[in-house]
């Protein structure tokens, strides 16, 4: 092999390299095709090392936006992301990132410099404790101290940032350790002999499962972030369509089962529809696969679903009876434990599948007539556009089929009830942490990994002004994101509770002085537009897609809209707030 | 009643940050830790007493066998276990109580570690609260200073201890050589 390629190893002889070159090495180890990264002072030997390597490394313009961005790559694609700052500031910039990423389950190795480690404790310049700030912010973290555990550490953390159940990883690298020279080996195996994974699911659990699954007369499926993490998505529908049961997605869940399928009821919780909340409420049999029965799903836990026995699928044994205890646990990975419950089911059905069909049948129509009665129907005006409608106009273009990232808020509440997801992974938001800024770099990450998808950056006005250093980045690698801000003027759900909760006094919600689209875009060098009719909004939106580069839609919505409907916090999930309150005629 | 909490864990830095996190971030206060290295040195048994809601214990206890150094963590708080602790006692004593002291701390099982005109430093091992009991008789002859060692527990019933096997690390693959395809 020549000298010219010596940093490119493929044979098991060993080669001297230095501690950044290692990383490289390992990151190729890991078919890492791109990361996002800023430089820093103790990176340089770092970026000294990537400066002549393939591998693909994309500047963002905050460290926040790094790690945001490799989520959009992990969750678009099932694959470990990779964000890599500095010490110091760069390393706490990316912290909501890890969050953010532990929060929804995301895959993500994020790399940090540290100063040297003799300087290490000494308050030196640009010195932050990452080690200890990112111990209850990641899945696991390590501090490299000598070179020899460099190749070990990195692909361990690969390892567990993707099995079991996912998250972020930490490998905080001091300068000296870039720079020491090492006769590097490939790594041949993983030791974690604490690290206990459970996949398989207990085989008399199942079976009990399926029995009690046959014997129910309303079943129901409440389906989560787990079986798009576990690419679970055939396996929900094979048991969905064997027990005709009707199914919810959560918001981290959209598209695990099609929007389409007929199965298919919406999602649940807080903002829900009428039909998922009170399917939940009156199920007699709550099948929950890779949900974590959070908060804005329940509602006031002691009203949950107080009719039914709950089965609860998850691979985080943590999980089970954190807030509802279940009548029958099984901890596994989500689709391995349907795949075996899927055969069960088929080996019993000619024995059961005939016992409750009148009880089933009656159990549809109810939900039926629940859909009927409260639809999620968009509201249209001819004077104005309505937030709705902008969705519904997303998701006509999208034809369930395009990636869409969204911000947090009121916006990300309308994308979620009326773009419909027909796959996995197609939508991406900030689901536990709720991290304002998020949309537009995820739809960086997302789109380098998906270069050949329409993807959407679904933003509000608020979140959007957060994420606004990364127009360069979009720029930069003429990435064709259309960006659509969906504008009120409000940091609107901040608006609705204080309309809702506090006496409408709208205290520090009003976001004035959006800048012009047209020209904050083309001081960017790309094409923007506002527009604020609703006979506007198709042709707009259709332009922004034809686009071949990026696109910036600032679309002038209703100030005053509200989502519906509406659980009030500590209220029960079937008590729904349907819609504002009526006008009083004086 | 406190919980006591027994973990087999891997001697490495963060380890101790890592598990004292689980309790902390519920804010949860530790009575009592101990922690020191088994007979594989790359080991470490821990003992914690903490004050844990009666329901949240379970919880507690599978947060603490997430973490990745954590190669066991136990409920000892209402499983057959022995629970002791060590007390290190000075006593300043006036010449006049020293034989009382003495014989006291025979009651006890303690042992005199040093002895000078001042007084005495005393050694006691027991439950906590036979050594609660130790240190107010203790504290009725004068001044004393008491250094408690905290808990260590050892569980009666033999526990399979489940560890992870080494998992073969994907062979490297060819690196493509040139610069990765860059779009626009």
């Amino acid at each position: 092999m020549s000298t010219s390629t010596a940093h490119r190893t493929s044979g098991a002889e060993s080669k001297l390299m230095s501690g950044a070159q290692t990383l490289l090495e390992c990151l190729v180890c890991e078919k890492v095709d791109c990361f996002f990264g800023y430089p820093g002072g103790v990176t340089l030997p770092l970026y000294d090392a990537l400066y002549d390597h393939p591998i693909r490394h994309i500047l963002v313009r905050h460290e926040q936006n790094a790690a945001f961005a490799a989520e959009g790559y992990a969750r678009s694609t099932g694959r470990v992301g990779v964000c890599c700052a500095t010490s110091g500031p760069g390393a706490t910039n990316l912290v909501t990132g890890l969050v953010d990423a532990m929060m929804d389950s995301i895959p993500i190795v994020a790399i940090t410099g540290q100063v040297t480690t003799k300087l290490i404790g000494s308050d030196a310049f640009q010195e932050a404790d990452t080690f200890g700030i990112t111990r209850s912010c990641t899945k696991h973290n390590f501090l490299v101290k000598t070179i020899a555990e460099l190749p070990q550490v990195i692909h361990e953390a690969f390892y567990i940032a993707a099995s079991g159940r996912p998250g972020p990883v930490l490998v905080d690298i001091p300068k000296d350790v870039f720079q020491a020279q090492t006769h590097y080996t490939p790594v041949s195996e993983i030791h974690l002999p604490g690290y206990k994974v459970f996949t398989e699911g207990h085989t008399g659990q199942i079976r009990r499962a399926a029995q009690m699954i046959w014997d129910a007369q309303r079943p129901f499926v409440y389906a989560g972030g787990g079986i798009i993490a576990a690419n679970a998505s055939d396996e929900l529908r094979e048991l969905v369509e064997l027990l005709d049961a009707p199914t919810v997605n959560t918001l981290m869940g959209l598209g695990a089962l099609p929007a389409d399928h007929r199965n298919f009821v919406s999602m649940p919780g807080m903002h829900g529809s009428y039909a998922a909340n009170m399917g939940m409420s009156n199920a007699d049999l709550l099948i929950a696969l890779g949900v974590r029965f959070d908060d804005r799903v329940t509602g006031r836990l002691a009203a949950f679903a107080p009719h039914a026995k709950v089965i609860h699928v998850d691979i985080d044994p943590a999980e089970i009876g954190k807030n509802r205890v279940p009548d029958l646990p099984i901890v596994g990975d989500v689709k391995r434990v349907l795949q075996k419950l899927n055969k069960v089911l088929h080996d019993l059905a000619p024995a059961n599948r005939d016992r409750n069909t009148s009880g089933r049948a009656a159990w549809w129509r109810q939900i039926r007539e629940w859909k009927e009665e409260h639809p999620l129907t968009p509201e249209t005006s001819n004077s104005e556009i309505k937030p709705q409608h902008l969705m519904r106009e997303i998701d006509r273009l999208s034809g369930g089929r395009a990636i869409v990232c969204s911000d947090v808020g009121q916006h990300q509440m309308w994308a979620a009830q009326f773009i419909r997801f027909n796959e996995p992974r197609l939508w991406i938001n900030s689901g536990g942490l709720g991290s304002m800024g998020f949309g537009l770099p995820a739809a960086i990450g997302a789109q380098f990994a998906c270069p050949d998808k329409l993807v959407f950056a679904v933003v509000g006005d608020g979140g959007f002004q957060m994420s606004l250093p990364e127009l360069a980045t979009v720029v930069n690698h003429g990435l064709p994101i259309k960006i659509v801000v969906m504008n009120n003027g409000y940091l609107g759900m901040i608006r609705q509770w204080q309309e809702l909760f506090y006496n409408n006094r709208i205290s520090q919600a009003t976001l004035d002085s959006f800048p012009d689209a047209t020209m904050l875009a083309g001081a960017y060098g790309f094409k923007g537009r506002t527009i604020e009719k609703p006979e506007e909004l198709t042709p707009a939106l259709e332009e922004a897609v034809r686009e071949n580069g990026p696109y910036l839609l600032n679309v002038r919505v209703s100030p005053f809209e509200n989502v519906y409907p509406m659980v009030p916090a500590g209220g029960a999930i079937n008590e729904m707030v349907l819609g504002p309150p009526q006008p009083v005629v004086a | 009643m406190l919980q006591v909490i027994s973990l087999l864990v891997e001697n490495k830095p963060g380890a101790l940050m890592r598990i004292t996190g689980v309790l902390s971030a519920r804010g949860y206060n530790i009575e009592s830790l101990t922690v020191a290295r088994t007979l594989d040195p790359t080991l470490s048994r821990m003992t914690i007493a903490v004050d844990v809601d009666a329901q949240l214990r379970a919880q507690v206890i599978k947060q603490m066998n997430k973490l990745i150094n954590v190669l066991q963590a136990a409920d000892l708080t209402e499983t057959p276990s022995v629970k002791r602790e060590m007390a290190l006692l000075r006593v300043r004593s006036s010449v006049s109580n020293r034989a009382a002291i003495l014989k006291e701390s025979e009651i006890f099982g303690a042992r005199v570690v040093d002895s000078s005109t001042e007084g005495f430093a005393l050694e006691a091992t027991g439950d906590s609260e036979k050594l609660d009991e130790f240190i107010d008789v203790m504290r009725s002859y004068g001044d004393i200073e008491v250094t408690r060692s905290g808990s260590v527990a050892v569980s009666l019933e033999v526990k399979k201890l489940r560890l992870s096997p080494p998992v073969p690390k994907n062979t490297p693959v060819e690196i493509v050589t040139e610069k990765l395809e860059t779009r626009n």
